[in-house]
């Protein structure tokens, strides 16, 4: 049995006219953490959205933990699979987004117990004890019953995280989830995302913070123009950066 | 110049604060026909708007014929032509019987009422940001499971002042159906001035559309405050003000503000 938890081949992606994607490959395996960087409009957030079939791709495959992720072979082609197994497949898959998209209508409690509740179908008591431990762990235990309305933008984003993970997913995908933050924020929100990685999650996380790269990441890898030109430890993009653009997009924001 | 002249404050007098028991009828047809209308059109608002944003070309189409034909022709065509060409039965529920005449008004209103609420519903799930959906479907919501609990809750907010309008117009529209031989609040009055000739029967049915209206003014504004209210509130779940926003008994009766 392989250990890889997502495999990416040859993805591309259209927006009209505009190839966003134009072939990316990628393998992470199990408990790894990999970070996604570069420039905007770089396409590593179509990319990660691709994972879990919030964009349809163009052609190629996405497959986690071996099942092919969207869409399913017929006659050896492939064709998109129906809205109840994409549903399925989604749950496996953890999404932490930019704009941390909670549920506006309900508690912090209620927004991390919806989908245990509604899609795996939890006993009530059982998923709010579970959603109490998770949110303990983001430092939220005080904040149960507290609207989204009512929480700092950090404090959103940790519930957003406890969420995602009361689905015990098999991968975690963050999409820039402190880009939105303030300064004094962010850093409360990494380190609820450090942990976790160093817990053995396997994470996906474009960012631009080089800090929890260095601290949390396994590997970096490093898109332009709708491909990964580079990829390696943190290390090697903070010591030795080959790519001319890599180079470029370093010094702005380092 | 009679009218002026000789205003007979009586016959006012009489019908708004003496009604008898067959005005009380009447009044009874405007209300349940105005009720009953209003939600099977919100209904019927819901599927068009959800076909309307349907994968399925022939949804969208057919949800925009629906709204072309039936924003774009008078309701009292449409109602004559439910009327003529439709021989619809009598409900009988025992206590509560409701005429053929009532049966035809409500199924032209709530199809002429589902065509403008398409719109105003799709406005408001439209005003929902995407981010709410895609939230939703990468916890492996379905799409109605989404739409249910997550979008329709929070567009409600935006869809009921609107929906309070299209009531208010509701109510007066029922009149029309005196056309087809309804006994309703109109036909009431209509039938006092044949006897008559006093056009102060218009006055004091006038008079009781504004009492209708008036109240619902006050019961709309009760719901809005209470939706606002949630967005501050501690003590109840946004779902609990919901039902206590719609369920006035249930609200009165544990004492919410």
């Amino acid at each position: 049995m392989s250990d890889v938890v997502m495999l990416a081949e040859d993805v591309h992606k259209s927006f009209g006219r505009l190839e966003v994607l134009k072939g990316v490959s990628l393998e992470v395996t199990k408990g790894e953490t990999v970070c996604i960087i570069g420039p905007s409009g770089s396409g590593k957030t179509t990319f990660i959205r691709c994972i879990n079939h919030l964009e349809k791709i163009g052609s190629g495959r996405v497959e986690v933990n071996g099942q092919l992720i969207g869409y399913r072979q017929r006659n050896g082609k492939l064709v998109e699979d129906s809205e109840r197994n994409i549903a399925r497949q989604r749950t496996q898959i953890g999404m932490v987004f930019q704009r941390f998209n909670l549920f506006p209508h309900k508690t912090a409690l209620e927004n991390v117990i919806e989908a245990p509740l509604q899609v795996l179908g939890l006993p009530k008591e059982h998923a709010v004890d579970k959603a109490k431990v998770l949110l303990g762990r983001v430092g939220l235990a005080d904040k149960l019953d507290t609207y989204p309305g009512k929480l700092s933008g950090g404090q959103q984003q940790r519930v957003a995280i406890a969420r995602a993970l009361a689905m015990e997913p098999a991968l975690m995908l963050f999409d820039e989830p402190t880009s939105a933050l303030d300064p004094e924020v962010t850093g409360e929100v990494l380190s609820v995302m450090e942990e976790l990685a160093h817990a053995g999650m396997t994470m996906i996380v474009v960012t631009h913070e080089m800090g929890f790269a260095r601290e949390a990441a396994d590997r970096v890898v490093m898109m332009d123009d709708g491909l990964i030109i580079e990829e390696g430890t943190p290390e090697h993009f903070f010591v030795a950066p080959e790519h001319e653009r890599t180079k470029q997009f370093l010094s702005k924001i380092l | 110049m009679h009218g002026l002249v000789a205003f007979d404050w009586h016959v006012i007098w009489l019908r708004v604060f003496h009604p008898n028991g067959v005005f009380a009828r009447a009044l009874w047809v405007t209300i349940y026909v105005s009720i009953i209308s209003q939600v099977a059109g919100v209904a019927l608002g819901l599927i068009a708007a959800l076909m309307r944003m349907s994968q399925f070309p022939p949804f969208r189409w057919l949800s925009a014929i629906y709204v072309w034909i039936f924003r774009g022709t008078p309701v009292l065509v449409q109602l004559f032509f439910i009327y003529t060409a439709f021989n619809l039965p009598i409900i009988n529920l025992g206590i509560w019987t409701i005429p053929s005449e009532a049966l035809t008004a409500i199924v032209a209103l709530s199809i002429n009422e589902g065509a403008y609420m398409r719109e105003i519903i799709r406005a408001g799930i439209d005003s929902i940001d995407k981010g709410q959906m895609e939230a939703a479907k990468s916890l492996g919501m379905s799409y109605g499971q989404a739409m249910r609990r997550i979008i329709l809750p929070q567009a409600a907010r935006v869809i009921i002042p609107p929906l309070g309008n299209e009531f208010n117009n509701m109510m007066k529209t029922t009149s029309l159906a005196y056309t087809i031989g309804l006994y309703e609040l109109f036909a009431d009055a209509e039938q006092g001035y044949s006897q008559t000739f006093l056009s102060e029967y218009f006055i004091a049915v006038a008079f009781w559309y504004l009492v209708l209206t008036t109240a619902w003014t006050f019961v709309q504004a009760w719901i809005e405050r209470r939706l606002a209210a949630s967005e501050r509130a501690d003590d109840l779940t946004f779902r609990e003000q919901l039902i206590a926003a719609w369920n006035p008994v249930n609200a009165w009766a544990r004492g919410a503000r």
